[in-house]
């Protein structure tokens, strides 16, 4: 009973703080917004049995994906206000597309069943006697750790693009370039003068390409 | 589990169906149809999880961790893009994009 009651709570503030995110006027509001759908989600995965990804939707996504959003919306300098434009234009067929795919999403969730042999055709059926997290890592380190792997290195890829796309080359600075060092020869730079005494030597204005 | 499966479903149906919504209504602003999709992502892994609660079959969660991972390396990836193009252009509106002529 206390169940259900937290449960119908915990998923109005979802699908409020969800509608939030996509009709907010501010973007930093709409961020915001998403930090709250997603601790109302990891209340939902804490309902359904599941503590360790709650922790990890908490750790993640408001830790880090949520904050990355509000980095790059607030050292955009754009005209947010313009990006609203178009709205009132674009919201019918939105609310039509959005009540079409509700309605068909309902069919589905209306007629079906459990076939009768699911149960016996689980891959890894939940050990009883162990925590969420026990149970999770023993199996992501055993029998998905080919799958586990490649999301490492989907993640370490991501983040090399990420830095390559976003690093900027300013050309600041005096570097060396080795090319053009052993390129110069001695005539290039340097000349040889006899200097009368007392009377010293004039300089020949330098070049362009002596320097 | 203590709350019916069917419960689940509907909310993560509705999550989904209002992050379709968001993209519809936000067509010019590329970081709120961004949230849109990670708002549609949140649906699956809803999904997933009660299916996992429910069935008490742990690949469900499993799966959850890999979605979750995509969706972090999709939002980086994708916000790095937003970056360097308003960096260029300075505008970020999505019916400005045609560099590429698509």
């Amino acid at each position: 009973m206390i169940e259900n009651i937290v449960f119908y709570i915990v998923s109005a503030i979802l699908l409020a703080s969800a509608v939030m995110v996509v009709s907010s006027r501010n973007p930093v509001h709409s961020v915001l917004f998403l930090i709250l759908a997603f601790f109302n989600a990891a209340v939902l995965f804490l309902m359904a049995g599941a503590e360790f990804l709650a922790m990890v939707l908490v750790i993640v996504y408001v830790g880090a994906v949520a904050v990355l959003f509000m980095f790059v919306v607030m050292m955009l300098d754009v005209d947010f206000v313009a990006l609203r434009e178009g709205v009132q234009r674009y919201a019918p067929v939105g609310f039509a597309v959005g009540i079409i795919l509700f309605v068909e999403i309902a069919f589905v969730a209306i007629s079906w069943t459990v076939a009768p042999g699911a149960t016996a055709a689980r891959l890894s059926p939940v050990p009883g006697d162990v925590s969420n997290t026990v149970a999770l890592g023993s199996l992501l380190y055993t029998k998905y750790i080919f799958l586990f792997q490649m999301a490492g290195a989907i993640l370490l890829v991501s983040m090399i693009g990420a830095i390559v796309l976003t690093l900027r080359d300013r050309n600041r600075g005096k570097r060396q370039n080795v090319t053009m060092q052993h390129e110069r020869m001695p005539a290039d730079t340097m000349r040889m003068v006899n200097a009368k005494l007392g009377e010293g030597a004039v300089m020949p204005p330098q070049t362009e390409e002596a320097l | 589990m203590q709350v019916a499966l069917s419960n689940f479903l509907v909310v993560a149906g509705l999550l989904f169906v209002i992050g379709v919504f968001g993209i519809f209504m936000n067509r010019k602003n590329i970081i709120v149809i961004m949230m849109s999709i990670e708002l549609i992502l949140l649906a699956a892994n809803i999904n997933f999880v009660a299916f996992s609660g429910a069935l008490h079959d742990m690949v469900g969660q499993v799966f959850t961790m890999f979605v979750l991972t995509v969706a972090a390396a999709e939002s980086a990836i994708g916000l790095a893009i937003v970056v360097i193009y308003s960096r260029n252009r300075g505008s970020i509106e999505v019916e400005d994009v045609t560099l590429m002529k698509g």
